[in-house]
């Protein structure tokens, strides 16, 4: 028998509801702290993003066809945006606290893995929300784009479908750390080029070698992309052809993801990597 | 009689490392430990560098998986009912760990949101608790990055102290501090005890700091714990008058002899 009594069902909820709160509050911190970095990053993007769209306006065709493809382009370019930067944050989960030297004090911490998990998950959404909207106006505002017929509520509830994706994605490339501290992170950054380059970020998939249109169609991001284009582009709705393969991806992924990370996290603490040095 | 806080009984730890070619080796970090720890009770353990004190505070604080025997905190199951065991215990470790550009008071926030403490529960807290390890209160907005080590050691024991652990867990805690520093933190820890209730288990290589703050004194070399008792009754059982010549006369050794290579495989973990 226990000497300490454990706390009932409610107060663990809300102690896990605190928890999550605190991964983004924490997060929150360190945007504000780092603020000149996340200046610096946005404006590399935005101006990488520009290289990309000013391709469209040296293309030898009429002003409304450049548009639709500067467009196109553009889409491709803030989707990349967004979804590297989920991909990225909940990758980081492990390499980022290592570096800085907290990851026992957060691993012995009384809060569920999936919650740490999902507070890294949720801020980054935010946070890619963010950055996407201010490199979209951005760059609309500098090359001049027309785009009367965009459905942006639409761009942006598929965004938000495809984010638990990537969450769940992330969460099984979040692993790699635990395992190889050095060169889990780096399979973490060729996992996210790997998936992005598949999934039609400046081109149709169908230009692809037919192998990789094979793999293209277990990536989220394909979806993502077909769809918000044409949301922004043509103003459509959200397309069940987009949206069931994105639930379906997400539906799997997450606990997928749960499971591989639970997996490396008791190997992490049978082989003693779960420390600074690993 | 009440139930002890922390009971080891036959603990194994082993690491596999890889040597020359693809051969593998296991070394035992720690080799059946037992020992039992009553509640409020502060018992130190002794050893050098590689002895097994750090691996025994990472297995206590549900950091890694034994390879044999059983560890119970207030009757938890340390490598089963890991989250119950988590919310009884922190520590504080050799390396003040922070965020290094957040400041001492969002790292409190931080820390105490997983402890399921709220913003509202932790606005007067921090202060309070910054106030109580001597950090000065203009300082609590910089980065942790500009504080000395002193300075981020008592926040660090600040950190352990918010969450309320009935166990706490201290390793090394005054490793490489200034000798002022290393008093204010030794103070604080007497001043735990008497307030908290807490029960502690300090790892330390000081034999004087051992000797000041705890209750029992145990040695733990090369993964064995050769002994665990009061002070007195360890220089009794030796014939000896300090730690220093109990430690040579357990081990046949003095405490700076310099370490084998097996020692120097065994630190890379423990």
């Amino acid at each position: 028998m226990a000497a300490v009594q454990a706390p009932g069902v409610a107060a663990q909820i809300r102690h896990e509801l605190v928890g999550l709160s605190g991964v983004v509050e924490r997060n929150l911190y360190l945007v504000k702290r780092y603020f000149w970095w996340d200046v610096a990053f946005l404006i590399w993007t935005i101006a990488n993003t520009l290289t990309i769209v000013f391709i469209a306006r040296g293309v030898d065709m009429p002003k409304a066809e450049q548009d639709r493809l500067a467009t196109a382009l553009l889409v491709g370019g803030v989707i990349w945006a967004f979804l590297g930067i989920i991909f990225e944050i909940v990758t980081e989960t492990v390499a980022w606290e290592r570096w800085e030297g907290t990851i026992e004090y957060t691993f012995m911490a009384p809060v569920s893995r999936p919650v740490h998990l999902f507070g890294m998950g949720i801020f980054a959404v935010l946070y890619g929300i963010v950055r996407a909207v201010i490199l979209f106006v951005a760059v609309v505002a500098f090359i001049g784009i027309d785009v009367p017929n965009a459905n942006y509520a639409a761009a942006l509830a598929l965004l938000a479908i495809a984010s638990i994706s990537f969450i769940g994605i992330g969460m099984m490339t979040a692993v790699l750390p635990l395992i190889s501290p050095e060169k889990g992170t780096q399979l973490g950054f060729v996992a996210q080029g790997l998936l992005l380059v598949v999934s039609g970020v400046y081109y149709p998939v169908s230009v692809l070698p037919e192998w990789m249109q094979w793999i293209s169609t277990i990536s989220p991001a394909t979806y993502a992309l077909r769809g918000t284009r044409d949301s922004i582009l043509h103003g459509a709705g959200l397309a069940w052809a987009d949206v069931w393969p994105l639930l379906l991806i997400g539906a799997a992924s997450i606990p997928l993801g749960l499971m591989i990370f639970r997996s490396g996290e008791r190997y992490a603490k049978r082989h003693g990597k779960l420390k600074r040095s690993g | 009689m009440s139930q002890p806080a922390v009971v080891v009984s036959d603990l194994r730890k082993e690491f596999v490392r890889k040597s020359k070619g693809l051969r593998r080796r296991r070394r035992a970090a720690l080799k059946d430990v037992s020992f039992t720890i009553e509640r409020g009770e502060c018992v130190a353990i002794l050893g050098q560098n590689g002895s097994g004190k750090s691996t025994l505070v990472r297995l206590l604080s549900t950091l890694l998986l034994h390879d044999g025997g059983t560890a119970t905190i207030f009757g938890y199951d340390a490598f089963k009912d890991t989250r119950a065991v988590r919310r009884l215990v922190n520590r504080v470790s050799v390396e003040a760990s922070f965020f290094k550009k957040m400041s001492a008071a969002e790292n409190l926030g931080y820390a105490a949101r997983f402890y399921g403490m709220t913003h509202k529960e932790t606005r007067d807290k921090i202060p309070a608790i910054l106030s109580r390890v001597g950090f000065p209160p203009d300082r609590r907005g910089e980065p942790m990055e500009a504080l000395s080590r002193g300075m981020q050691q008592k926040v660090a024991l600040a950190r352990a102290l918010l969450t309320s652990p009935v166990l706490l867990l201290l390793d090394e805690p005054t490793t490489g501090l200034d000798p002022r520093s290393k008093q204010e933190v030794q103070e604080f820890i007497r001043e735990i005890r008497v307030a908290h209730d807490s029960t502690i288990l300090l790892c330390t290589h000081d034999m004087t700091e051992a000797e000041e703050l705890a209750d029992r004194v145990g040695l733990l070399d090369r993964g064995e714990l050769l002994f665990l008792e009061p002070v007195e009754c360890v220089k009794d059982r030796y014939g000896v008058d300090t730690l220093e010549e109990a430690f040579f006369a357990a081990t046949g050794r003095t405490f700076e002899d310099e370490k084998s290579e097996e020692d120097e495989e065994r630190e890379v973990f423990a």
